[in-house]
Order: structure tokens, then sequence, then C-alpha cells
């Protein structure tokens, strides 16, 4: 085929976008929708890159800081909700082997969030609204510094894109409980217990008769516990919204809303018990899931220790929900117990939980020797090896005498969250969607494995060696979310702009690889509508 | 006496180390699993061996530092001291308010940086003039933000902000402000 015939019609013409049915189509939107977010994050992180060797001068420092502020929220709700909930919503149904609940709450799920990023990452181009992802009181309604009009449009989009998080939510836990038309009765409570681990920890405790068998597969079972979190997280973002907004407003029809009326520290608590809930919650706990379901699906075995999992999942849910204090170890007004309990002891079970899930998955590869090494499974071993990486990073900083140093510095930012986001998550996502790909496009394929190589490789280095050198500034004292303008720390910054440009190339071939296979037509065919009537997830 | 740079070191080292042996125990795992091999089986006393390393591991992190790093038991005891000198610092509309130009410290003096916001979240960092960091904390409005520090070691040290508080505060710099006199000998 020649290159314009490839680029038109994909790989050897073998992408119909016509075939899909609706929610293979819906799923593929979701991956392009996340794609597209992805590439915002990593130009934005280049931008930044560039930034902090010698700042640019047609980027102001208003405008460094809004970028600053955009690039975790696109880059977790642009990029990772999007890919994550295209792939769960496939398969949640695909697993249980019933059909979706709601295609058209899937599409407005999507609608949803990526109208709400847009929103949000237009009101902080323009606006240049920049109290970060943090939004520590009072800053996010601190009008000296930025504009009342973009910063309500910009919680406005973070609220749209929740509702959208909250249509997903329910589409999740309906197919998981629902009897679809026609079926037999279907045990609702019975389900649910299983999927949110319940079963696992009374199997556990039971004796071997008593054992209950599982009504829901164990990767369906991390997806509801991870789930679980995102109810709690979405409602404390959507009412934490609502509060700026209501500030907004009164700062807009001129009345003085005190401030101080909001306790900044038991709001920094609230807010980090949130926000934790998708850091040590449903992260991990999804990264979890997405890796047994990987493992089984590479080696076509039964998962090592397979009730262990299940229980670690609901022991999950009590660290995730009691972990935040961690944050706040260098705030000398919280409670020397919370610090220890929570931020130290609960925290180090993490180690653990994680651990566990690790070993669990490698034992499962193990006993498939020998396996062929495809792009899921050097994707999947990728991901694991960030976890293993990044979240013994995180333990080191979550500990009262070492946090004293650490805090705020660049290794929080590098050898922790970009090597867990980035290697950790990303490259688990990546996995998923080199196996998904030719179940969702019915047997379409890769254009180039040479570029797929390419992409591994590149992107494994590029994410370890920028959390690296950040991590060295870090160690020397550089500080994270403020700019140098002496050039401090221009050795490291130099090499994490190198490592952060193999990222940059990583993913642009990523994205041409996709492209060449599926081609431009077929892209354009994802988002026309299903000319297939069926509700079942595959066409017949 | 151990401080921060000396933890520092020591952590560089040990989490180097670490990397360097889970990125060969990765690619060793890597090339192995495409080879055939014996004992397919994992035995399940490996995994709670491991569970078991695990717990303990992070266990012992903490009671570690806890007895190894000075400031751990002053700082979550700090009703417990005496400080020999204490430090009122105000905060506020990104600009640090200081009792005197020059925080003159004597060496060994245990020092109480109280440190208060009248507006934002602001943070409260002492750093070297190599720009290494001593030591930072938080400083949350309408709280008492207060830390304890021995200073054993003369040299020049300056303050900076520690938390975005917004654009504005990247500037929150106050160079070589601190001056801790010789030690006694030295």
């Amino acid at each position: 085929m020649s290159f314009k015939d490839t680029f038109m019609n994909g790989a050897e013409s073998l992408f119909k976008p016509d075939s899909l049915t609706q929610i293979q189509k819906i799923v593929l939107r979701f991956i392009v929708v996340g794609l597209v977010f992805y590439g915002f994050a990593v130009i934005e992180g280049m931008i930044m890159r560039i930034y902090a060797v010698d700042p640019i001068p047609f980027i102001s420092t208003d405008q460094y800081f809004a970028i600053l502020t955009a690039h975790p929220l696109v880059g977790i709700f642009g990029s990772t909700y999007a890919l994550v909930f295209g792939a769960f919503l496939f398969l949640t149904p695909y697993l249980m082997k019933k059909p979706l609940y709601s295609v058209k709450l899937a599409n407005w799920s999507l609608i949803f969030l990526t109208s709400g990023v847009l929103l949000f990452w237009i009101a902080g181009f323009i606006s240049h609204y920049a109290p970060l992802y943090t939004l520590y009181w009072p800053l996010p309604v601190d009008f000296s510094q930025f504009s009342v009009w973009g910063g309500t449009f910009f919680i406005l989009g973070i609220a749209i894109l929740m509702v959208g998080t909250l249509f997903f939510i329910i589409n999740i836990f309906k197919t998981i409980v629902y009897t679809p038309e026609g079926w037999e009765k279907q045990p609702s409570a019975a389900l649910l217990g299983s999927a949110i681990g319940y079963t696992g920890l009374k199997n556990m405790l039971a004796k071997k008769e008593n054992k209950k068998e599982h009504l829901v597969p164990l990767p369906v079972a991390a997806i509801a516990r991870g789930t679980v979190d995102m109810v709690l997280n979405t409602g404390i973002i959507l009412f934490t919204g609502v509060l700026i907004l209501v500030y907004m407003l009164g700062h807009i029809l001129g009345f003085d809303l005190k401030e101080t009326a909001i306790d900044a520290l038991l709001y920094k608590n609230w807010f980090w018990w949130g926000l934790d809930l998708i850091a040590d919650g449903l992260v991990l706990i999804f990264v979890a899931g997405t890796w047994y379901l990987l493992a089984v699906m590479i080696t076509g075995k039964k998962l090592f220790m397979q009730n262990i999992a299940r229980a670690a999942l609901l022991l999950e849910l009590v660290v995730s929900w009691t972990v935040w204090s961690h944050h706040l170890l260098s705030d000398q007004a919280q409670p020397a117990i919370l610090k220890v309990v929570s931020g130290e002891l609960v925290t180090a079970f993490e180690l653990i939980t994680q651990g566990l899930a690790f070993f669990i998955v490698l034992a499962t590869l193990w006993s498939a020797r020998p396996l062929k090494m495809t792009n899921p499974l050097k994707f999947l071993l990728g991901g694991l090896l960030g976890f293993a990486l990044a979240v013994p990073a995180g333990i080191m900083q979550a500990d009262v005498g070492l946090n004293r140093i650490l805090h705020n510095t660049q290794w929080i930012i590098g050898p922790h969250v970009h090597v867990a986001i980035l290697i950790g998550l990303t490259m688990t996502l990546y996995a998923a969607i080199y196996i998904l790909f030719p179940i969702v496009t019915n047997g379409a394929k890769f254009y180039s494995q040479k570029l797929a190589n390419i992409h591994f490789w590149f992107h494994l280095i590029g994410g370890i060696g920028m959390g690296a050198f950040m991590g060295m500034a870090g160690l020397n004292g550089m500080l994270r979310r403020t700019l140098y303008i002496d050039g401090e720390f221009n050795t490291y910054m130099i090499l994490a702009a190198i490592s952060g440009s193999l990222l940059l190339i990583s993913f642009l071939v990523f994205f041409y690889n996709i492209v060449m296979s599926v081609g431009l037509k077929g892209v354009i065919g994802i988002f026309s509508p299903s000319k297939l009537e069926t509700k079942e997830l595959l066409p017949e | 006496m151990v401080d921060s740079s000396m933890v520092l070191w020591g952590q560089t080292i040990a989490y180097t180390i670490y990397c360097l042996v889970i990125l060969l125990v990765m690619g060793w795992f890597a090339y192995k699993i495409t080879k055939t091999g014996k004992g397919n089986k994992v035995k399940p006393a490996l995994f709670y061996t491991f569970v078991g390393f695990l717990t303990v591991l992070g266990v012992s992190l903490h009671i570690i530092t806890y007895n190894t790093i000075p400031w751990t038991p002053v700082d979550l005891n700090r009703s417990d001291y005496n400080p020999d000198k204490t430090f009122d610092i105000t905060v506020e509309n990104h600009e640090f308010f200081l009792p005197a130009e020059k925080l003159v410290i004597d060496c060994n003096d245990l020092v109480l940086f109280d440190v208060t916001s009248k507006d934002l979240t602001y943070g409260f960092g002492v750093f070297r003039t190599d720009n290494s960091m001593m030591f930072q904390m938080q400083v949350v409005p309408g709280h008492r933000n207060d830390i304890l520090w021995r200073f054993d070691k003369p040299g020049i040290y300056t303050i900076r902000s520690t938390e975005y508080s917004g654009p504005r505060g990247i500037f929150m710099i106050l160079k070589d402000v601190i001056e801790v006199l010789p030690c006694e000998g030295s």
C-alpha cells in the first residue's frame, strides 16, 4: 500500500468503522480524546521543562503558572480519566458477559468530560487563573492575583467534568448489578458484595466447604472498588468547587464574603482526603485491577493467590480513606497523632498493598513461562517497574523526619509523582490499549512494530530519566511550584528537559502509529453514529 | 551531629542502590519469562515472606528515622523543649517581616521560628548558600506555625517561601538573613 492509501484507510485497510458497534465506537472515542489530552499534557510539560532551564520570552510568568495549574488536571482528568472510562465501560460488560447498562449515559460521560476539560483549560489559558490543583485556601479566591471571571469558568469546567464522572460511576455500578431485558433476575446484593471485595474477605476467613463462588471477575471487582473512591472524590471536588463558586459569585455581586470563615487547615485536610482518594485510592486500585486483567489475558492462566488479591482490594479501601495526612507532615498545626498514624503508618501500608499486587502479577506471569515479549507484556512490565520505583520514593517522603527536608521539593514531583504516573500508570494504560486494540477495532493491526518499540523505549527511558534528574535536583534543595530565574539548577533541568523530549517523541511516534493503523477516514468514522442496532459489545 | 545534608546523602545512596537493584531484577525477570524453565509454580510461602518483609520494611523505616534523625523527636514533642532563642515572623501580601534585619544565632542554639500568615498559605524554608535545603514548614493562616531547629554549624542562610502562593510568591526570598556565629572551639 502507498503511504497515502495507508494514511487514508489504515494499515492493510483492515479497520472498518462501519463494522463497529455503538460501544466499540464509544471506547475508541474515549481513547482518541484521552490521547489528544495526553498530547496537551506532554506539550505543556515540555514547555515547563524548557522554562525551568530558561524562561521563554513570549510566555509570561503568569502564563507559566496557568500552565502549571492546567497540566496535572488535563493529564489526570482529560487523559487518564478518558482512557480509564473508555476501557472500563468496555471491560465491565465484557467481563460480566452482559450489555452495558446505558450507551447514552456513556456518550454523555464523554461529552461532559471533554467539554469540562476544554472549558477549564481555555479559562486558564485566557485568564491565567492559577491556584494550582491544590487550591490551598484562600488562594482560589485571591482576586488581587486572579480574575474572578476566569476563575468562575475554570471551576465551572471542573464541575461539568465531575458530572460526567458521576455518569460513568452510575453506568459501572448499574452494569454490575442490573438485570438486562429478558434475563433471569440477577442477585444484585450478592453481585455488589463480590464486586467490592466483601465475598473475597469472607472466603479468606471461611472454611473450605463454606467458601462462596465469586460472582464478579477480579478485574471488575477492582474497577468497582476504585469506583467507590471515585464517588467520594467526585463529591468532594464538586463540593469544593461549589464553595469556591459561592465566593466568586459573592465577589461579582459585590458582597464581601470573609475568607477567614473557612479554616485553611481544615480545608487542607478535607481537600487532601478527597484528592488522595484519586492518588492513593482509585489509581492504585484501578492499576492493580488492570495488571490482574492483563496478566490473565497474556498468560491465559488463573491469577496467583486470587482470594488474597480480592481481599487486598477491600483492605485498600481502609488505606485509601485514612492515608491523606502524609500531605500535611509539614503543617505544624496538624495533630502529631494524625501525622504518625495516618501520615506514616497507614501510608506504609501502601508498600504492602501495591507490593502484594506486584508480586501476584509477577508470579502469574512466571507460571506461564515461556511467554512471547508482546507489546502488552512489555508495557505491563514497564508499568510494574514504574510503581516499584515510585512507591518506595513516596514512602520515604511520608516520614516525619524526611518530609522536613523533602516536602515541596522536586523529589516529590519527580521520582514519586511523575515516575508513578508516566511509567507506572501510563505504561499500564498503554498495555491495555495495545491488548484491547484488536478487540475494539474488530481485528485492525498496528501499522509498525518498529514504531511500537521506539514508543516503549523512549517512554521508559524518558520517564525514568526525567524523574531521576528532577529527584537529584530535589535532593539538592530545588523546590517545585516556583521558578529559579538565575539558573541555579540548570544542569539537572537540562538533563530533565532532554528526558522530557524523549517522552514527547515517544508520544508523537505512538500517535502516528495509531493514525496510520486506523487511517484518517477511520478516525473520522469513529465519531459518526454506529450503523449497527445491536446492544451487544461486539458485532455478531 | 547528623544534619539534613547528611540525611539526604544517606537517602540518595539508599534509593540509588534500590533503583539499580529493581532495574536489574525487572530486566532479569523480563529475560527469564521468555525462556522455558523449571519450577513454574511460585510457592505461597515465598509470597507470605515477601509480604512480611514489606511490613517490616515499612514500619522499621519510621523507627530508624525517629531514632537517627535528630529533629524528628524534637518536632513531634515541641512543647517539651525550651528554645534558646525565639523569632516571631509575620508574612503578609507575599512578604516576610522579620523581627530584625538579620537573625543572628549562636552556634548550637535551639531556635524557635514562630511564623504567622495574615492572608494566604505560604511556606517557610531555610537554605544554605549552595541552595540546598536545611528545613522547611508550611505557613497556614489562622494557625500557629512553629518549628524548633538546632543550628550546630556556623554559616549564612537564606529564607525562602516553600509553598506556592500565586505568581507573586516566587520573589519571596530573603537572601543571607540568618547568620549562625562560629562555634566555640572551632
